[in-house]
Order: C-alpha cells, then sequence, then structure tokens
C-alpha cells in the first residue's frame, strides 16, 4: 500500500472510513512530512498541530456516524487569504499581524463538515498580488520541483503544500490566475469555478468581481471532490449562484468523445517558449486520440486582457483594502504626541502594506480619479464586454477552448520581482477567465527538459466545470 | 495621447488613497506608475463606441427575504482591535480635532 501522503484524497478518505488507518495516523503522516519538507519550501504561515490533531482525534472517536464523509479526516491546506476561526489569517500582509478571525470563511465550514481537517494556513503574494509568492512579508515560498524556483503565485504557498505531499489537497483564490498558474507550474490540477460557483464569504477581497476560491489538488478526481463540497449557494454571499451543483465525480470519467476544443492560434504563438508549445501539441493530439476535434477559433480582444485586468483588478483592489487602516483589525503604526487620525491611516497604511500592494492601490486609486475615470476604468469595462463577446461567439463552435496555462515554466526566484510589468505577462492566458466569469482548469500535460511542470488550460461555458474535468482526466492517462 | 505621470501626481495620487510615502517610494512609484499607465494606455486606441460596460459578468440577480440574522457580538467584533474601549462597546482612534 502506497505510503499515507501519497495516496489520493478519494483513497485517503475511503481508508479512514473503512478503519484501514485511523484519522490521527494520516494526520501525524501528514505533520511529519511538514517537519520534514517545510524548512526547504517554507509553504505554510502557519501549522496548526494541536488543532489539526484534536480534529482528527474527534474524527476517530466518532467515526461510526461520519464515515460516509466524503473528505473524511483528510488533511487540507488552506490558503491564508481565507478566514480561519481562531487560526491567524494574514494574508501574507505586516498590516493583518495578529489578526484572528471570529468566524470561518464558508468554504472552511464546508470543508471541516464535509470531514476535512485543517493542517495549516499557507503563503501567498500579499493580499493576493502576484504571479510568484515573492510578494509576501513573510518570506517567498520555493517550487518543491525545483527550490531555486518559484511555485508560482498568488496561491504559491498551497501549491507548493499538495506538491511536497505535505497535504492532501488545498484551496487557493484566483483573481487572474492565481490557482492555475501556481497549479502549472508545481504540477497539480488547479481550478478556477464559475464566478458565483463557489461562495466568497470569509475570503478576503482583493478584486470582488474577479475572485473565485478553488481547489489544487494532486488528481481531477481529487478537485471534484473538493469542488463538489464547496460549490454552491450561500446566503452569506449574495453572488454566489443558485445553480444546481452537478455530480463533479460522475464528470471526471466522462472522456471527451465528439468534445469541440477550440484553439485560439494566432494568441497562442506570441511569446511562448518552444517547450510549451511541444507539450500543448501533445496535448492537443492525447485529447484528439481520445475522440475530441479541435477546431481554430479567434479571440480577436484577448491581447487587450492583460492591461483590463490590471485596470479593473486594481480599481477594485482600491476600494477593497480601504478597509484596512488601523482601526478595527491589525497593524496600527506608533504615533507622535501631535499626531491625529489622518497621520494613523496614512502611516499604519503605509508600514503596513507591501510594495506591490501599495503600486496596485496607487494604480486603482489613479483611474477611478476624476479626469481618469471614463480614459481608463470605464473603457476596460467596454473592453471587457467586447471580450466577452469573444467567448461567447467562440462557442458557439466549442466546447472548450484550450490554452497552455503559461509561456514559460516556473521562473527563477528574483527573476522577474523588479520588473511589474514582466510578472503581469506571465498571466496572459489566464485572466480571461477571470474577466468573462468563466470556468477554468490547469491540468499537468508534460515536463519541460529540466523536469520543470508545464500545464494545459481549459477554459469552458459558465457552469460547465464538469466538462473541464472530465478533459483534463484524459491527459492523466 | 501618452499620459504623462509627474511626480506631484503620484502624491496627490498617494493622499487619496491615505498612503504616507517615502521619499524614495514616490521616486520609485513616479517611474513604475508610469510604465504602467503606459502599458494599459493601449486599451485606448480601441473603438468602443456604442459598447455597454459589463457591470456583472453573469447578470443573474440573487434576491433573499429582508430577514434579521444575528451578528458578530460586540465583543467579537471588538476582539482584533488595536486599541478599544469593550465596555463602552467603541473602537479608539486618535483625536480628530
Amino acid at each position: 500500500m502506497a505510503e499515507i501522503t501519497e495516496r489520493t484524497v478519494r483513497a485517503l478518505a475511503r481508508d479512514i472510513a473503512s478503519g484501514v488507518e485511523s484519522a490521527a495516523a494520516v494526520c501525524e503522516a501528514f505533520l511529519d512530512r511538514i517537519r520534514v519538507e517545510e524548512p526547504r519550501i517554507g509553504a505554510f504561515n502557519t501549522v496548526v498541530h494541536e488543532r489539526a490533531m484534536a480534529r482528527a482525534r474527534a474524527i476517530d472517536a466518532e467515526r461510526g456516524g461520519s464515515a460516509s464523509l466524503p473528505l473524511l479526516g483528510v488533511p487540507v491546506a488552506i490558503k491564508d487569504n481565507l478566514c480561519t476561526a481562531g487560526v491567524p489569517t494574514t494574508a501574507s500582509s505586516r498590516i493583518l499581524r495578529g489578526f484572528v478571525p471570529p468566524y470561518s470563511a464558508t468554504v472552511i465550514s464546508r470543508l471541516e463538515a464535509a470531514g476535512a481537517v485543517v493542517i495549516g494556513k499557507t503563503n501567498l503574494d500579499e493580499f493576493a498580488m502576484g504571479s510568484s509568492t515573492e510578494n509576501s512579508a513573510l518570506g517567498p515560498t520555493r517550487n518543491p520541483h525545483d527550490p531555486t524556483r518559484t511555485p508560482g503565485g498568488s496561491s504559491g504557498g498551497s501549491a507548493a503544500a499538495v506538491a511536497a505531499r505535505m497535504a492532501a489537497v488545498a484551496l487557493g483564490s484566483d483573481t487572474g490566475g492565481s490557482i492555475r498558474q501556481p497549479a502549472a507550474f508545481c504540477g497539480l490540477v488547479g481550478v478556477k469555478p464559475t464566478y458565483g460557483r463557489v461562495s466568497r464569504y470569509g475570503l478576503m477581497a482583493f478584486a470582488s468581481s474577479l475572485d473565485q476560491i478553488g481547489p489544487l489538488a494532486r488528481t481531477t478526481e481529487d478537485a471534484a471532490l473538493v469542488l463538489q463540497v464547496i460549490a454552491g449557494h450561500d446566503p452569506y454571499d449574495a453572488t454566489s449562484s443558485s445553480e444546481l451543483v452537478p455530480d463533479y465525480l460522475a464528470s471526471v470519467d466522462r472522456g471527451v468523445g465528439g468534445l469541440r476544443i477550440g484553439i485560439p492560434r494566432a494568441f497562442v504563438v506570441e511569446g511562448v517558449d518552444p517547450e510549451v508549445q511541444g507539450v500543448f501539441g501533445e496535448a492537443l493530439a492525447r485529447w484528439q486520440a481520445a475522440g475530441a476535434t479541435v477546431v481554430d477559433i479567434a479571440l480577436p480582444h484577448s491581447g487587450y486582457a492583460i492591461p483590463v485586468y490590471y485596470l479593473i483588478a486594481t480599481a477594485e483592489a482600491s476600494s477593497n483594502l480601504a478597509r484596512y487602516d488601523g482601526v478595527r483589525y491589525g497593524h496600527r503604526a506608533v504615533l507622535g504626541r501631535d499626531d491625529g487620525l489622518s497621520q494613523m491611516y496614512d502611516r499604519t497604511r503605509d508600514e503596513g502594506f507591501g510594495a506591490e500592494v501599495k503600486r496596485r492601490i496607487m494604480l486603482g486609486t489613479y483611474v477611478l480619479s476624476a479626469g481618469y475615470y471614463d480614459a481608463f476604468y470605464l473603457k476596460a469595462q467596454q473592453v471587457r464586454t467586447l471580450l466577452r463577446q469573444d467567448y461567447e461567439a467562440a462557442f458557439q463552435r466549442c466546447d472548450v477552448i484550450a490554452m497552455p496555462t503559461t509561456p514559460t515554466p516556473a521562473f527563477k526566484l528574483g527573476e522577474k520581482a523588479d520588473d511589474p510589468i514582466q510578472m503581469y505577462l506571465s498571466d496572459v492566458f489566464t485572466v480571461s477567465a477571470n474577466l468573462t466569469g468563466l470556468p477554468a482548469i490547469s491540468v499537468p500535460a508534460g515536463r519541460s527538459s529540466e523536469g520543470l511542470p508545464i500545464g494545459a488550460h481549459l477554459t469552458g461555458r459558465a457552469f460547465d466545470e464538469g466538462t473541464l474535468l472530465a478533459a483534463a482526466r484524459v491527459l492523466e492517462g | 495621447m501618452a499620459t504623462e505621470l509627474t511626480r506631484a501626481e503620484v502624491m496627490r495620487i498617494a493622499e487619496l488613497a491615505r498612503l504616507e510615502l517615502t521619499s524614495e517610494e514616490l521616486d520609485l512609484f513616479t517611474r513604475q506608475l508610469g510604465d504602467i499607465v503606459g502599458y494599459v494606455e493601449q486599451i485606448r486606441g480601441l473603438d468602443t463606441t456604442g459598447v455597454a460596460p459589463t457591470t456583472h459578468v453573469l447578470n443573474r440577480p440573487v434576491e433573499r427575504l429582508d430577514e434579521v440574522i444575528p451578528p458578530l457580538s460586540r465583543s467579537e467584533a471588538l476582539g482584533n482591535a488595536p486599541d478599544a474601549a469593550p465596555e463602552a462597546g467603541l473602537f479608539k482612534v486618535p483625536r480628530v480635532l
């Protein structure tokens, strides 16, 4: 039998339910793994040893009654921008130092109700703003496949934790690619669900019209199991959808017979690493061999997706992050005798936020300010409409749209740290799914000559996560 | 058409954003924000006459009953405050006047 930390989510839940393993033994195995791997990787902001073991023992004590839970005793890692009652939640920012949320995000309540054991909170680019996890106030996370490289971002800690077998599965959040890009860099399956498919209640808001929570998993089946648990309407999130949640696990093995896969050829060529192109071509061949057909499509406005994304995401961020002002939680600057409320706000925010967060707050403030609103923000929302129309037209001709997830495999730590625009361009294939609200998945498709994972990316119709999972499954062989 | 971003303008944005930037940060951001604005400005060349701006991606309004649900308790709400007067149920801040 495989070592505990090598088993899938499905196998772990089954082994615990049948009594082959205790939840406590499973939890201990992952905590042991964290002791060994974490010094090399730096995936976690907080490991909740005692809370996790207490919960695992409670599961063992009452196993008779809960044996059918889908995630029974499964250790999960949670991105540290998801509020977890009683556990420090920092968004990897100095400004939330010491913050202990009084409530849990809906996704965490749902995971725990399904039997999952939260094992720790994972590192991220501060407030999820970045593509490398280097923008963390707590230091970068390293890629388990090559510790000199980034695991991607912003959910880099979640991706690295699962790739290094320190958690069976993890949750991330995705505003422009923050689940899918780290999944690609770390050799995992990452799902950005349809906007509204998963409740955002308890997620620290970055860009509210783009943010979604989703799983980072080792297999599509594991991703489907977790998505099943977290999807569905939540009265605490008015943007969450009442659309029926289908049986995702049943979708996984549906195959791709008759599936039409659209390829935006003109868009996929530019600036893409030849090895990534090669792996993507092989993925297409495998889909075709499994019964899918490939059709050429055009997404004429996809070249504008990055600028549109940075205008809209920063505008929303500048508003969302206004709440961090030193009054209700987190850091407050030490003040002099003559300082008043204004100095408290301004100094607290300057001390509390890192450079990238400040840059984005500044850009967002600028594009919303008088005289620039129409030229930048409103214009971006118009181009967003054109981009959505591109996808609507494409889905007349195909069922899913395929691209590489990223233009290159994982880059070196520090490689793009001083060049914000180069960093932004690494999200070129992922941001459109957030701007359009459509579901998307990244699935491991192959490796570079250096052994680095390369991901394939699929976008689907709204609420059609099932088809994405089925197509991703085919690449797992 | 290129929009110039001056140091004075960056100072004005920082004021609006409630950030007390250091002199080095002002220099850095003047350069970097100028680059970023120069980059995103490419969308201004696109003709969007008559295109409705996106307000919501799925356009499926969700309604709910107007019911009172139990909120966080006052002590929970104040529990993370850097400075509070729990007995009075208040957050404390420096003087305003």
